[in-house]
């Protein structure tokens, strides 16, 4: 189904890498656009918010810096390119290629990412600029440890859009199903409040979801805030097994349904 | 005995297709109760093809020839009957079956349309798990034989149609498929590109070996490069066999053009009971029928004054046009 190698791989990422650096601009303002966290913090401090939940000031700024950061790195856009190229017609001279078509999305992302890291690295100085008590250096352990639980997150948020995005063959709108998604990420991500600040019963339900491990998991381990690294690696893993085999099964199911519209 | 590298049984197609009246009334019908109706769109069709065959599939708009090149190339699933592409069934898209296979849409594109064609070549080459050695000897001889050796490091959406359909057409053949399947490739091209792309895959269907199926409303297309050809009406295949046998078999006319010396001449020609396509004061164009000929010309010389004369077939477009139409040929 797959056909991956590590040649294929590098390929699509160099040439990904190239086409996005077309875009440098629209990227830089993408980069920009994702700086909520910092609206979110001057909510929280401004108010006291964080009294509450025994988290110090500068604490809190690491948290939504490094929840920026999460963010900027575990964005996932797949369902809406995918699905103009399936209503289109434009998947199809790749559906006849032996390399599953969602490895260009992939790539795509990866490249996209790459291209972000030096603004992400620039709004950073600023931020430290404005904010020099919150400068920190994280061990090495606990930033490879946070790298990888980004990457964990962008592959949950990938897996599910790439779900979603499979409906096209079914509905066509399937992005509009991607929308039902946006309130609970939005909000139990951590990306406006840490999960921490939840009431506990609420809490005790948010941990079953894939929800806290996309921004408030890798946020808190690069912040150095108190979390459980392993049931936090243990959901996120736990999630990607689910995902992965139903994506499997949905593309499967899908492109026995797909009608090569448009062409 | 020629191998048959496609082999076609019984092949159906249904889509389900969903209609809407017009109008708010028609929008709110349509919002509450969907209605969806299955079209047949290929029709119990059978044909074989062999290993270096170029067949050109002719049909009207909707016909289903389209549909017949995705069900073959994997694209989309049959609904019904067995097919075989290279010994495989095409909807299994198969690691090694797509290396066999190329699709190449007129309107579809698979160049990155921001980045120069040579980095599309080399992404396809690692996707064919082709050597970047072995990649560059095949992108330097196909630019070579498409002449587009210039235009590899210019981008896409920089380039003109027919510089983008050269390199639409290197991007697809870069691992030397044995089948390729050609949807209307020269739609959009200059009568210049159309000639030049018609020429390349002549040279590449007689150095590979490679079997062509074909569509395309330019019927040169067809005429210079099938011999033989499938016609497809509704969904329903109406011929299939030679090109020549077809146009013999539903043109069994010829014009005669004549050029009579008097006015009087042409007029009495013209009322002497033929069937007369064109006239233009003494230019008589007269159809005749082929088995005809010999006796009809001898009854004309004799009887009227004739300055010149001039013997056509009627054009290819005109004759394939009306079997586009018909349900049986």
């Amino acid at each position: 189904m797959f056909n991956l190698n590590k040649n294929k791989l590098t390929t699509l990422l160099k040439v990904q890498y190239s086409n996005m650096l077309e875009y440098r601009v629209e990227i830089a303002l993408w980069a920009i656009s994702g700086i909520i966290p910092f609206f979110m913090l001057n909510i929280w401090t401004n108010n006291n918010l964080n009294e509450s939940i025994n988290l110090s000031n500068v604490m809190l700024s690491r948290y939504f810096l490094s929840a920026f950061f999460v963010r900027q790195f575990s964005v996932v856009w797949v369902v809406f390119t995918f699905e103009e190229d399936a209503l289109l017609g434009k998947i199809s001279p790749y559906l006849i290629q032996p390399l599953n078509p969602f490895f260009r999305y992939f790539a795509q992302h990866i490249a996209e990412q790459i291209t972000r890291f030096p603004f992400a690295i620039i709004i950073a100085l600023i931020f430290f600029l404005i904010n020099p008590e919150s400068v920190w250096i994280p061990s090495l352990s606990l930033f490879l440890l946070a790298c990888l639980s980004t990457f964990f997150s962008f592959l949950i948020q990938f897996l599910i859009q790439s779900i979603i995005a499979c409906f096209c063959f079914w509905t066509e709108k399937a992005s509009s199903i991607e929308r039902l998604l946006f309130i609970p990420t939005l909000f139990l991500s951590g990306l406006l409040a840490p999960v921490i600040s939840f009431p506990e019963y609420v809490k005790s339900w948010i941990y079953l979801t894939p929800f806290p491990y996309l921004i408030d998991f890798p946020a808190n381990i690069l912040s150095g805030n108190n979390t459980n690294i392993i049931s936090g690696f243990f959901m996120q893993i736990f999630w990607i097994s689910v995902l992965f085999p139903i994506f499997k099964r949905i593309w499967s199911l899908g492109t026995k349904k797909y009608t090569a519209m448009g062409s | 005995m020629e191998e048959n590298i496609i082999q076609v049984e019984n092949l159906s197609k249904s889509f389900d297709i969903s209609s809407k009246e017009p109008g708010l009334k028609g929008t709110l019908k349509h919002f509450f109760k969907r209605q969806t109706k299955s079209i047949e769109v290929i029709k119990n069709i059978n044909f074989e093809i062999q290993k270096g065959e170029i067949v050109g599939f002719l049909g009207a708009n909707g016909a289903g020839k389209t549909t017949i090149l995705k069900i073959l190339c994997g694209l989309i699933y049959p609904s019904q009957g067995k097919l075989s592409v290279a010994g495989n069934l095409p909807y299994k898209r198969r690691s090694n079956f797509l290396k066999n296979i190329t699709l190449i849409m007129g309107q579809k594109q698979q160049l990155i349309w921001d980045l120069p064609p040579i980095e599309s070549f080399y992404l396809n080459a690692a996707i064919y798990d082709i050597e970047k050695f072995e990649a560059k000897k095949r992108i330097k001889k196909l630019s070579d034989m498409l002449e587009i050796e210039k235009e590899l490091y210019i981008p896409v959406r920089k380039l003109s149609l027919g510089q983008r359909m050269k390199s639409e057409l290197l991007a697809a053949l870069i691992h030397k498929p044995n089948i390729l399947f050609l949807d209307e490739p020269t739609l959009g091209l200059d009568i210049n590109a159309q000639r030049n792309l018609r020429k390349f895959l002549q040279i590449y269907n007689k150095e590979t070996d490679a079997t062509i199926c074909l569509t395309s409303h330019y019927m040169k297309d067809i005429t210079s490069l099938c011999k033989r050809v499938i016609c497809i009406h509704e969904g329903c295949l109406t011929y299939d066999g030679k090109l020549e046998k077809l146009l013999k078999k539903i043109s069994p006319v010829k014009d005669i053009l004549f050029i009579c010396k008097t006015d009087k001449d042409a007029e009495e020609l013209s009322n002497s009971g033929f069937i007369i396509k064109n006239q233009n004061q003494k230019e008589i164009t007269i159809t005749i029928k082929k088995d005809s000929i010999k006796s009809t010309l001898k009854k004309i010389l004799n009887k009227f004054e004739i300055e010149d004369l001039y013997i056509n077939e009627p054009p290819v477009d005109e004759i394939i046009g009306n079997i586009l139409v018909k349900e049986k040929v």
